[in-house]
C-alpha cells in the first residue's frame, strides 16, 4: 500500500528556489505568504485612513508638505482631497482591510501556519489548492489597487456598493466586482482546504473535543466563508452584467441620472442587491471575530497556566454562533421599508446571537480567574481584546434594535462599534498571534519592551480613535461626509473630529516600535528552544522552524488541549503528545 | 501508520469519516455551488415577485430545445457513472470510452444551447432587453460556463490524466468519482434550470 | 467508493432504471406544460417533479444513498441556508 508519487514531500531541498519559496505547496510557506502580503494590505488600508482622517479633521484644507502634490490633480487639486477622492478612501479602506487584510492574515495566514500544525498534520489535504489560493488573492489584491489608477479612480460607492449608486459608477467600480470574484474564489478553495484538513488529517487520538479553540473557531469561520460567500459572487455577476450589458436586475424603473433618464429596461430592485451582499457580509464580519477569539483563547490559556475556563461551553456557543450569523443579515436593512414581520424575525435573531457571543467572551474572562498570569505582551493584547470585543459587542445591541436603530443606522455610532470589534479587538488579537507564534516560525522571541510599548500606545489611540465616534453618532452626524461641517449637529462636534484625526496619526506612530520589532527580531532575536511558552497544544511539540511535513514521526494525542497545572505533575504543564508524565 | 511527511486517506477512506479527503472536498465545493445558484434562484424569485407582467416562459423561449438538451444532459450523466463505473470493475477501456461518450453530449448541449441563444440574437434579443431575459441568459450562461468547466475536466482526465490509472488505480477512480459529483450537480442545475425558465 | 463484487453488477441495471424514469418524468414535465394549470398549482408541480429527478439523480448517480453522515451534515446545513435565501427576500417584494 506504499505510493510514492506525492512529490510534494518528497525530495523538498532538491527543489528550485521558486519552488521552495514562490510557488510553493507547503502550507507553512503560503501562511506566511498571506501574512506578508495581508500587513501589507493593512498598511494601505491604514494610509488611505490617514487621509480621510485629514480630510475630517481639517475639511477642504490642502494636505500638509510634499503630500499636497502627491495624489495630482484629480484626486487632490492644489492638495484639497475631493469628494470623489474621499469616497474612494472610504470604499477602500473598508474593502482593503477586511477583504485584503484581516481576513487574509487572521485566515489565510494564522489559519494556514497553524492549523495543520495544531492537529498534528504534515500539510493541508490539498497542498496545490492552497498554493492557488493564495497566488488568486495575490491577484484579486493587485486589481483593487489597480483600480486606484484608472480614469476615474477606485470604487467609491462605499465597501457596500449599492446599487444603483454602484451600478452608474464609473470603471473603478468594475474593477471592485472583478477583483472580489477573485478574492472570493480564493476564499472558497481556502475554505474547503481547511474543512477538509480538520475534518480527515487529525492526528491519532485527536478527536474533536480534544482539538484547541483556535482550530474550532476556524473550523466554523470555513463554514462561514464556504456558505455565506457565493450569494455574494452571486450579486456580483448581476453587478456586472447590470454594468456591462445593461440589464437592470438592480434598477427600478424610471431612473434619472443627471436630468436625463437611463436607457434602460428597468423593472430590477436595489434592495436584491442589499439581502445578496449582506447575506455574505453579515457571517463575514464573524470571519473577522471568530479567529481572532480563537488566538485569545490560546494565548490565554497558556499565559495563565490553567485550562480555559468552559472549553466545551465555548465550542457549543461557537459552533451556534456560525449557524445563527446566517440569519440576522437584514438587521442592516432596518431602514429600507421592510415589514414588521421581517424586522421582528431579524431583531430576534440578532439578540439571540449576542448569546453565544457572551458565552465566549465571558468563558475567556472567567479562564483569568485564579491564573499565574504571565504579563508578557501577547497576553496584554489578549486580555485587552476583551473589555475592547465587550465595548464593540455592547454598542451593537441599540444597532440590532430596529426603535433605536432608525436614529443610529449610518452613523459615526455604526463606524464606533464596529471598529471597536475589529480594531482594539481582532487585530489585538492578531498583535497576540503574532507575538505569540513568531517564536515558531522564526526560533527567536521578539523584544519584550518594544513590545509593551507597541501595545501601551495602541491601545490608548485605538480608544482615542474610536471612542468619540460615538458622541459623533448620538448626535446625528452621518456616515460618509466629506464634510460633516455643513451640518449643524456635525459642526458642534468638529471638535471632536480633531481629537479623533490625531489619535490616529498616534495609532500611526505607535506602530513604528512594532515595524521596528519584528524586522529587527527575525535577525537579531533572542533565540529559544522549540517550545519557549511552555504551551501544550501540538504546534509546540514540532521542530523549530517546523520542517517540511511538520513533525518527525507523526504525532499520537493522549489529552485535551490545556493540561496546564495538573496536581501530580512536576511541571506546569501537559503537551498533548507526550506519553509519559511531565 | 503512515510514514512521516505523507498525506493520509487521498485512495483510502478515513475510519470514521468513511471518505476521502477528494470526496469530502468535493461535496464541499457542490455544497458552495448550492448557495452560488441558491443566489440565482433567489433573485428570480424576488425578481418575479416584484413583477406581475411576468411572461411565461414557455410563450418565449425554445422548449422542443430545452427539452432536447435535458435529453442530452441526463444521458451523459448515464455516461459518467458508467464511466466511473468501468473503472471500478477495472476496465480502462470502457472507461475511455464513457467518458468520451459524456465528453460528445457536452458538447452537443452546447451546440444545441449554441443555437438557441443564436436564434434570440437574431431578432436582436439580448440579456438588456428586459428582466426575464436578463435572469434567463445569465443563469443559462452561467450554467453553460460549468459545462465548459466539465468538458475541460473531463478531458484532462480522458487524456493527460489517465496516467494515474498504471500508477495509483484507487486515487484515480475516486478521481473520476468526484468528476462525476461535479458533472451531475451540472445535471441536477439543469434539472431545476428547465422547468423554472422554460416552463412557468 | 468501495464497492463490493456482487453491489457493482447490481449497479449497472440501476443506472440504466433510473435513467427510464427520468426520461419518463422530463416528458411529464413537458406535458403537464401544456394544460396551463394555475401558476401556484404549476410551480408547485414543476417543482415537485423537478426534485423527484434531482433526488434520484443525487442519491443514484451521485451515490448519496449509500454516502455518509458527514456528507450529509454538510447538505443539511446547506438546504437550511439555500432555504433561507430563497424565502426571505420574497418578503421585501
Amino acid at each position: 500500500m506504499s505510493h510514492h508519487d506525492h512529490d510534494h514531500h518528497g525530495h523538498h531541498h532538491d527543489l528550485p528556489f521558486w519552488r521552495k519559496y514562490i510557488f510553493s505547496v507547503d502550507h507553512k510557506v503560503i501562511g506566511v505568504q498571506y501574512a506578508v502580503t495581508a500587513l501589507l494590505f493593512l498598511f494601505v488600508g491604514f494610509t488611505l485612513m490617514m487621509l480621510i482622517r485629514w480630510q475630517l479633521a481639517f475639511p477642504g484644507q490642502p494636505l500638509p508638505g510634499f503630500l499636497s502634490t502627491l495624489f495630482g490633480d484629480a484626486n487632490a487639486p492644489g492638495g484639497i482631497i475631493l469628494p470623489e477622492f474621499y469616497n474612494q478612501l472610504g470604499a477602500m479602506h473598508g474593502t482593503i482591510m477586511i477583504f485584503l487584510g484581516v481576513v487574509p492574515l487572521s485566515v489565510g495566514g494564522f489559519g494556514n501556519y497553524v492549523l495543520p500544525l495544531q492537529i498534528g498534520a504534515p500539510d493541508m489535504a490539498f497542498p496545490k489548492l492552497n498554493m492557488l489560493s493564495y497566488w488568486v488573492y495575490f491577484i484579486g489584491g493587485v486589481i483593487m489597487l489597480f483600480s486606484f489608477f484608472v480614469t476615474g479612480g477606485a470604487a467609491q460607492s462605499g465597501w457596500t456598493s449599492y446599487a444603483p449608486l454602484a451600478v452608474i459608477a464609473q470603471q473603478g467600480q468594475t474593477f471592485w466586482l472583478i477583483g472580489m470574484v477573485f478574492l472570493i474564489t480564493s476564499s472558497l478553495l481556502g475554505s474547503i482546504n481547511f474543512i477538509v484538513t480538520t475534518v480527515q488529517l487529525r492526528a491519532d487520538g485527536l478527536s474533536f473535543f480534544r482539538l484547541p479553540f483556535f482550530v474550532w473557531a476556524q473550523f466554523v469561520t470555513s463554514f462561514l466563508l464556504l456558505l455565506a460567500f457565493p450569494p455574494l459572487e452571486t450579486a456580483g455577476v448581476l453587478q456586472l452584467m447590470d454594468r456591462l450589458a445593461h440589464t437592470s436586475f438592480f434598477m427600478p424603473s424610471g431612473l434619472v441620472v443627471s436630468g436625463e433618464a437611463l436607457a434602460i429596461s428597468g423593472g430590477g430592485n436595489p434592495i436584491l442587491w442589499q439581502h445578496l451582499f449582506w447575506f455574505l457580509a453579515h457571517p463575514e464580519v464573524y470571519v473577522l471575530i471568530l479567529p481572532a477569539m480563537g488566538i485569545v483563547a490560546e494565548v490565554i490559556a497558556c499565559n495563565t497556566r490553567k485550562p480555559i475556563y468552559g472549553y466545551k461551553s465555548m465550542i457549543y456557543a461557537v459552533v451556534f454562533l456560525g449557524f445563527m450569523s446566517f440569519i440576522v443579515w437584514a438587521h442592516h436593512m432596518y431602514l429600507v421599508g421592510m415589514s414588521t414581520e421581517m424586522s421582528a424575525f431579524f431583531q430576534v435573531t440578532t439578540m439571540i446571537i449576542s448569546i453565544p457571543s457572551i458565552i465566549i467572551l465571558t468563558a475567556l474572562l472567567l479562564s483569568l480567574w485564579g491564573g499565574a498570569i504571565r504579563f508578557n505582551t501577547p497576553m496584554l493584547f489578549a486580555i485587552a481584546f476583551l473589555p475592547m470585543f465587550g465595548i464593540g459587542g455592547l454598542t451593537g445591541l441599540p444597532l440590532g434594535l430596529a426603535a433605536s436603530d432608525i436614529h443610529l443606522h449610518d452613523t459615526y455610532y455604526v463606524i464606533g462599534h464596529f471598529h471597536y470589534v475589529v480594531a482594539p479587538g481582532t487585530i489585538f488579537a492578531l498583535f497576540a498571534g503574532i507575538y505569540h507564534w513568531f517564536p515558531k516560525v522564526t526560533g527567536r522571541k521578539m523584544n519584550e519592551i518594544l513590545g509593551k510599548v507597541h501595545f501601551f500606545f495602541s491601545f490608548i489611540f485605538m480608544n482615542g480613535v474610536f471612542m468619540p465616534m460615538f458622541f459623533q453618532g448620538l448626535a446625528g452626524v452621518s456616515r460618509r461626509l466629506w464634510d460633516p461641517t455643513q451640518y449643524a449637529h456635525g459642526l458642534s462636534t468638529q471638535p471632536l473630529n480633531v481629537f479623533i484625526s490625531f489619535s490616529a496619526w498616534g495609532l500611526a506612530l505607535a506602530q513604528i516600535p512594532f515595524i521596528l520589532n519584528f524586522f529587527g527580531s527575525i535577525f537579531a532575536g533572542k533565540k529559544v528552544d522549540q517550545n519557549p511558552w511552555e504551551a501544550t497544544t501540538l504546534e509546540w511539540s514540532a521542530p523549530t522552524p517546523p520542517p517540511h511535513g511538520n513533525f518527525l514521526t507523526p504525532p499520537v494525542v493522549y489529552r485535551g488541549p490545556y493540561e496546564y497545572s495538573v496536581p501530580g505533575q512536576k511541571k506546569d504543564f501537559w503537551p498533548q503528545a507526550m506519553k509519559e508524565t511531565n | 501508520m503512515s510514514a512521516p511527511g505523507e498525506i493520509r486517506y487521498i485512495d483510502h477512506p478515513h475510519p470514521v469519516s468513511g471518505v476521502t479527503n477528494a470526496k469530502l472536498g468535493m461535496w464541499c465545493f457542490l455544497a458552495s455551488e448550492i448557495m452560488l445558484f441558491g443566489g440565482f434562484f433567489s433573485t428570480y424569485v424576488l425578481l418575479r415577485a416584484g413583477n406581475p407582467a411576468w411572461p411565461t416562459g414557455s410563450h418565449l423561449l425554445n422548449v422542443p430545445l430545452a427539452a432536447l438538451n435535458t435529453v442530452i444532459l441526463i444521458t451523459s450523466s448515464v455516461t459518467m457513472v458508467m464511466a466511473w463505473y468501468s473503472l471500478a470493475i477495472k476496465s480502462l477501456p470502457k472507461f475511455k470510452m464513457y467518458l468520451g461518450l459524456t465528453i460528445l453530449l457536452a458538447f452537443a448541449f452546447l451546440v444545441v444551447k449554441g443555437f438557441e441563444y443564436g436564434m434570440k440574437f437574431e431578432h436582436h434579443i439580448y440579456p438588456a432587453k428586459n428582466t426575464f431575459y436578463a435572469i434567463y441568459f445569465t443563469m443559462t450562461g452561467l450554467h453553460g460556463l460549468h459545462v465548459v468547466g466539465g468538458i475541460v475536466a473531463n478531458l484532462y482526465y480522458l487524456f493527460p490524466g489517465s496516467k494515474m490509472w498504471e500508477t495509483n488505480p484507487e486515487q484515480f477512480t475516486g478521481r473520476i468519482e468526484c468528476a462525476g459529483l461535479y458533472w451531475h450537480f451540472v445535471d441536477l442545475v439543469w434539472i431545476f434550470l428547465f422547468p423554472v425558465l422554460y416552463l412557468l | 467508493m468501495s464497492h463490493s463484487e456482487a453491489e457493482l453488477k447490481n449497479q449497472v441495471k440501476v443506472y440504466i432504471s433510473v435513467f427510464v424514469v427520468l426520461m419518463f418524468l422530463t416528458m411529464v414535465t413537458v406535458a403537464v406544460s401544456y394544460l396551463h394549470l394555475s401558476t401556484l398549482a404549476a410551480i408547485a408541480v414543476a417543482l415537485i417533479i423537478a426534485s423527484i429527478k434531482a433526488g434520484l439523480v443525487a442519491c443514484y448517480f451521485m451515490h448519496l444513498i449509500s454516502e455518509r453522515t458527514i456528507i450529509y451534515a454538510v447538505l443539511g446545513l446547506t438546504a437550511i441556508f439555500f432555504l433561507v435565501l430563497l424565502i426571505t427576500p420574497v418578503y421585501s417584494v
